[in-house]
């Protein structure tokens, strides 16, 4: 079998959940099984949504709600033993990072995280995965009889499977966690970082925070999330949580627009596998456009407002 | 308080990365290696508790004699002694199964790892040590603050942040916000000099074993030449980002 955690947020699934679950899907065809999707507490989106992404059994958990490591890896860990389960999926996002070394050590099984492909093989289990920041990458072998892939958000799409009527099985389930979570805060725009398709991404080149109107503007006409370089987030010209690199986040979207940066190699490890990085430098030196698909020279408080008329206007 | 590091020996970040030409491993010729900067953070973290809560900050790597100029600048930076796990760690299983040995025979308050190593960028160690010793676990913890037996934390979530608390003793994976970028100690003469006399202790491998391998190593793909677009004809970027690479 093929384990997948479907993970909600605000008792939704995430768009990355479906990527999750297409992921598992398809690996549960290759091997000749079936993939069992497990869902965690209240859930406002329809559980159908994810047999149409391939899971031909869905495990609603009830009577946990709260994300916690312990509770969430060990109801996994113990769906995992009695379907014998051969690969769990999960996500790399903050709570799915949090289970797969839990989940690991519960299982004796391999851990596998930074996946960024379906496997090569299943017999082992080989499957490439990023390492060094996104300068490597590693082939990684599997040898024990279960394995826990973690995948990176963005990085392998959703490709159409047969729908499926899934069985849908509910479970009441009593909280065997050890922490106790309190109050949760969001602090980014609308659209989570890890998992945005589009982001929008400011450097020193903005010289102070007054001037992130004409980020978040693009941003929003995009649909996009907004980041930015380690030094902006330091000095507090914005969160801890929009600093993308080698030691922030790191992230692959679709598209991702750099404005103001530089490129160190730092910032480039944490986004140079977005799949179209555009660049806005005034100085045509800048490392970054060695790194770019497309590139703009110019003044960013010029390019970047007529960007966004003309990309509102592209849309009308 | 007894609080244990758990350092992991890196390539410095602005390394350029090559692979042995039989694709086996990273070759290190001219790499500088340095303490894996998300446990810098948790590094400094542990030496502000002590001088809170007074007691003893340990730090320990699991390497062969090469880490050991890691763990002397962690010496040096202030911790108060040593330990090498004597080996070469193959996955992250290996490793937290040999630190769940040595923590189970030496007891610790708080143990303290980074959210992630700059290298493998596995992050399976922490919470699979947690798991082995049965104790509470935050990934991701931008926020720690001890009271009377508890820690109060907080951990980074999607976009956000959320606080936990749970009793000592705890597994944290720290990142920044443990402790500011500034806050961020570094080696003095003085801590060289006196680095120089704290105890490094190399320890024995249990003989835990790893469930994973690496079969070999590659470069990412070659990004194509730049495009580059006239400031003064944005609508044509506009037109390739739908057209070409079909992202808006
Ligand atoms: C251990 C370590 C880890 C690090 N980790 C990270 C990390 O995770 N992420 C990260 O981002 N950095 C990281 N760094 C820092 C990194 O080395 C760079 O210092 C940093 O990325 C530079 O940020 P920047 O590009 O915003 O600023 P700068 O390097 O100052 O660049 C500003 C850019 O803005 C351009 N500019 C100025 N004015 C304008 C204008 N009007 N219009 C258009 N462009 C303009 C300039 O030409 C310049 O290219 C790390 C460093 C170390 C030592």
């Amino acid at each position: 079998m093929v384990i997948i955690y479907a993970e909600t947020w605000n008792k939704k699934f995430k768009k990355t959940t479906f990527e999750a679950v297409n992921y598992g899907a398809r690996c549960s065809k290759e091997i000749g099984t079936e993939a069992i999707a497990v869902v965690f507490g209240e859930c406002d989106s329809h559980l159908a949504d994810l047999g149409n992404h391939g899971a031909d059994r869905i495990i609603h958990i009830q009577g946990i709600e709260q994300f916690e490591p312990f509770s969430f890896a060990t109801v996994l860990s113990d769906i995992a033993k009695e379907f014998n389960g051969k690969l769990i999926i999960v996500n790399g996002t903050a709570n799915g990072k949090s289970l797969i070394g839990v989940m690991s050590s519960l299982l004796s099984s391999s851990a596998i995280s930074n996946v960024t492909e379906l496997p090569v093989n299943y017999e082992p289990i080989n499957v490439h995965r990023s390492a060094f920041s996104s300068k490597g990458i590693e082939k990684c072998s599997s040898k024990s009889n279960c394995t826990i892939l973690g995948i990176v958000p963005n990085s392998i799409g959703i490709i159409s499977l047969e729908d499926i009527e899934s069985i849908i099985e509910v479970r009441n389930i009593i909280s065997k966690g050890k922490t106790i979570f309190g109050e949760s805060q969001n602090e980014s725009g609308n659209v989570p970082l890890p998992e945005a398709e589009r982001v929008v991404s400011a450097g020193r080149g903005m010289k102070g925070p007054e001037n992130w109107g004409i980020i978040t503007e693009l941003a929003e006409v995009l649909n996009a999330g907004t980041a930015c370089s380690k030094p902006v987030s330091d000095i507090g010209w914005r969160p801890h949580s929009e600093h993308v690199g080698q030691t922030g986040i790191q992230i692959n979207p679709q598209l991702y627009i750099a404005i103001g940066i530089s490129g160190a190699i730092q910032h480039l490890a944490g986004v140079s596998r977005s799949k179209t990085i555009v660049v806005i430098n005034n100085d045509p030196e800048a490392p970054f456009f060695k790194a770019a698909d497309y590139g703009i020279i110019g003044d960013a408080f010029d390019v970047v407002p007529r960007l966004t008329e003309a990309i509102k206007s592209f849309q009308k | 308080m007894k609080i244990l590091v758990c350092i992991s020996h890196v390539p410095d970040t602005t390394s350029k990365i090559k692979f042995t030409s039989d694709g086996h491993s990273l070759d290190k010729d001219g790499v500088q290696f340095v303490i894996n900067p998300y446990d810098e953070f948790g590094l400094t973290k542990a030496l502000q508790l002590k001088e809170e809560h007074g007691g003893v900050v340990s730090v320990i790597t699991f390497g062969d004699s090469d880490v050991e100029q890691t763990l002397r600048k962690a010496l040096a930076i202030g911790a108060d002694d040593a330990y090498r796990l004597d080996g070469v760690p193959n996955d992250g299983i290996q490793t937290s199964q040999e630190l769940a040995f040595f923590i189970k025979e030496n007891e610790f308050d708080l143990i303290i790892c980074g959210q992630e190593s700059i290298d493998y960028n596995g992050g399976i160690v922490p919470g699979a040590l947690a798991a082995n010793l049965n104790l509470p676990f935050i990934n991701a913890c931008i926020g720690l603050e001890i009271n009377d037996n508890v820690a109060n934390t907080v951990r980074e979530t999607d976009g956000g942040k959320e606080t936990a608390s749970a009793n000592l003793p705890i597994i944290i994976a720290g990142k920044k916000g443990l402790v500011e970028e500034k806050e961020l100690r570094i080696p003095n003469m003085r801590g060289i000099m006196t680095a120089r006399s704290k105890t490094l202790k190399v320890i024995e491998l249990s003989g835990a074993k790893s469930l994973s391998e690496s079969i070999s190593f590659s470069a990412p793909p070659e990004k194509k030449a730049v495009k580059i677009i006239s400031s003064e004809n944005i609508e044509e970027l506009v037109r390739l980002l739908n057209e070409e690479s079909k992202v808006i």
